[in-house]
């Protein structure tokens, strides 16, 4: 059942992993960064079922992967804000200098 | 000792829920009655005749719509209402004891967020989108002061299980000494159910905004919505604020009862009272005033159980 | 002990997130996110974590509505009426992904896992606060701080008006030069 769980959460990692590599959008490469946290949100509660769970320790895990992605989603929507209104778009190839 | 119901109760929910809604939507119009100057024969019931007759009205179809999201939306905002009513005890039983109720139920309002901006989005009309973006704006201003009233409430149960925050108000109720968190929740009431003094994304400048492309049951679908989430918000205040069913000489599902319909009518009569807010007006406000005042409540809500040992 | 709950949220979760690099409305992606969301959160809930599963629910629906918002605002085509392919590097991503996830499926499948160890504790919500406000306080505290920066690096990127804008040369213009007046004239 662990397995099970864990083969979940690799599915949602690979997907995630998917969209980050080939979306040419910042906002679809979040995305596909959420994912991939999704994933791994589901593997640490698996993990803290069905091996530790007396642990408390265990569920601060969980809530230091939500907050990374809180984090990660408001600090990319600011990034994607300036960069849009640097360059009027929102593509990542043409993010890759820095300068106007 | 509140009890939990076996799982048929779940279906019990929306039928107690839409009675209580068919009270709070006759006493609206008994007020409009009232305000208008007319008699009222068999007005009370009028509103409910809108039923049928927007039951057999024609759907209004746009240019170029998605009707996945459009459907989905209109659909979520009663589900919504009534979900988040599943935790609301009545007297001594509870559909669903969960643990976390309050965070439950506030998880299932925010589907309102959701269920309201696909609402907007689906017809692909001007104003529909306007009226859905204005509601996700003032979502964001309400949010964050009805988190931190709810905290206060359970901060002072020491539980965030409803049932227990009700059974903790033997002494004293918590409208008593927690009201600035009781007067953010009622005006959070409002702003979910987008009636009254937050009426602003359906408002009249929009020609009703997400409720401008709405006919027959789509638009019966969205108001009945409107009006189960203000009756489920009211629902709540009860055991958080109120007491629950105690009282001294009816049995407790009747206090519950009476206290839901007291509230229902304080916020139907405060929304004929009220006049409408812009956005511009009570964002901020809501931002930089009220966030710190719902922080301070809950400062005081916790250095009173932690000097007392529990409530006062 | 397969239970019917895991066989209903899982392949949902999947296929939902999968779904959400196959629409070509952006609005439409970002609900199947959500769905996604939605039933990783209730697979919490099912796993006994009751407040976690329910805070991630109440999270992500927020933080999927505001990205709907944004991706509308900044993406070229949201409401996928003109089929376009933003993708580049096809073949090869679906590659990289298609074996991340045959090396981490072996690896699953080959681990001797350790067996359960202990029981859960009667309350895991009150657990989880114990935990976070004496052993883990450490932790509180650094997610405070990783907050309070991104809160302040947010604003910091993504206003484009300073002081001065706002209050004119001197710092002593009231009411300060908005595009919308607040309510508190702040």
């Amino acid at each position: 059942m662990l397995q099970l769980f864990l083969l979940l959460a690799s599915a949602l990692f690979a997907i995630g992993l998917y969209g980050v590599l080939s979306q040419q959008s910042i906002v679809m490469i979040m995305m596909g960064l959420e994912l991939m946290l999704n994933g791994v949100t589901v593997a640490a509660g698996a993990f803290w079922h069905y091996v530790a769970p007396a642990s408390a320790p265990g569920q601060v895990i969980l809530v230091v992967v939500v907050v990374a992605m809180a984090v990660e989603m408001a600090i990319g929507f600011a990034v994607v804000t300036a960069i849009f209104r640097a360059r009027d778009v929102d593509m990542a190839d043409m993010a890759a200098d820095l300068k106007r | 000792m509140v009890t939990s119901a076996p799982l048929w109760s779940v279906l019990v929910v929306p039928v107690l829920l839409a009675a209580f809604t068919a009270v709070a939507v006759a006493a609206d119009a008994l007020l409009a009655a009232r305000a208008d100057g007319r008699r009222l024969s068999m007005g009370v019931v009028a509103p409910l005749a809108e039923v049928p007759r927007l039951l057999a009205a024609q759907r209004r179809t746009t240019l170029a719509p998605d009707p996945l999201l459009w459907r989905l939306g209109l659909a979520t905002v009663p589900v919504a209402g009534v979900l988040s009513a599943v935790v609301i005890p009545f007297g001594q039983v509870t559909a669903s004891r969960m643990s976390v109720g309050v965070v439950w139920f506030n998880a299932m309002e925010v589907l309102t967020w959701a269920g309201l901006w696909m609402a907007g989005w689906g017809p692909n009309s001007v104003l529909s989108l306007v009226g859905g973006y204005r509601f996700v704006a003032q979502g964001l201003a309400y949010e964050l002061p009805l988190m931190f009233a709810l905290i206060s409430a359970a901060a002072g149960a020491q539980s965030l299980d409803v049932a227990g925050i009700a059974s903790a108000q033997g002494r004293l109720w918590f409208v008593v000494w927690m009201p600035a968190a009781f007067a953010i929740y009622l005006a959070s009431v409002y702003a979910f159910s987008f009636l009254g003094p937050f009426g602003y994304p359906a408002g009249r400048d929009l020609a009703g905004g997400m409720l401008a492309e709405l006919s027959g049951p789509d638009r019966l679908v969205l108001q009945a919505g409107r009006w189960l989430l203000l009756t489920a918000g009211a629902g709540m205040a009860v055991p958080l604020f109120l007491g629950g069913g105690a009282g001294p000489l009816l049995p407790a599902w009747a206090w519950s009862a009476v206290k839901t319909v007291a509230v229902v009518f304080l916020l139907v009569w405060g929304r004929r009272r009220l006049p409408v807010l812009r956005a511009d007006r009570y964002a901020e406000l809501a931002w930089v005033v009220l966030i710190p005042l719902a922080i301070a409540q809950a400062l005081a809500v916790a250095l009173v159980v932690l000097t007392t040992g529990g409530t006062p | 002990m397969t239970s019917a709950v895991f066989w209903v949220l899982a392949p949902l979760a999947v296929v939902s997130g999968f779904g959400v690099f196959r629409f070509n409305s952006m609005a439409r992606a970002t609900f199947a996110l959500l769905i996604s969301f939605l039933a990783s959160g209730g697979l919490l809930i099912w796993l006994g974590l009751a407040y976690l599963g329910t805070v991630v629910i109440l999270m992500m629906v927020m933080e999927m509505v505001i990205m709907a918002v944004f991706m509308i605002a900044y993406m070229m085509n949201p409401a996928g009426l003109m089929p376009m392919s933003m993708l580049h590097n096809r073949r090869g991503s679906l590659a990289i992904s298609v074996a991340a996830f045959a090396l981490l499926a072996v690896g699953i499948l080959v681990t001797p896992w350790p067996h359960r160890a202990g029981a859960p504790p009667r309350d895991a919500t009150f657990a989880l606060g114990e935990a976070l406000m004496g052993p883990q306080m450490l932790t509180m505290i650094t997610l405070g701080f990783a907050l309070f920066a991104t809160m302040v690096g947010a604003v910091v990127l993504a206003t484009h008006r300073g002081r001065y804008d706002r209050f004119g040369d001197d710092l002593k213009r009231r009411p300060p030069a908005d595009p919308a007046r607040g309510g508190v004239g702040q």
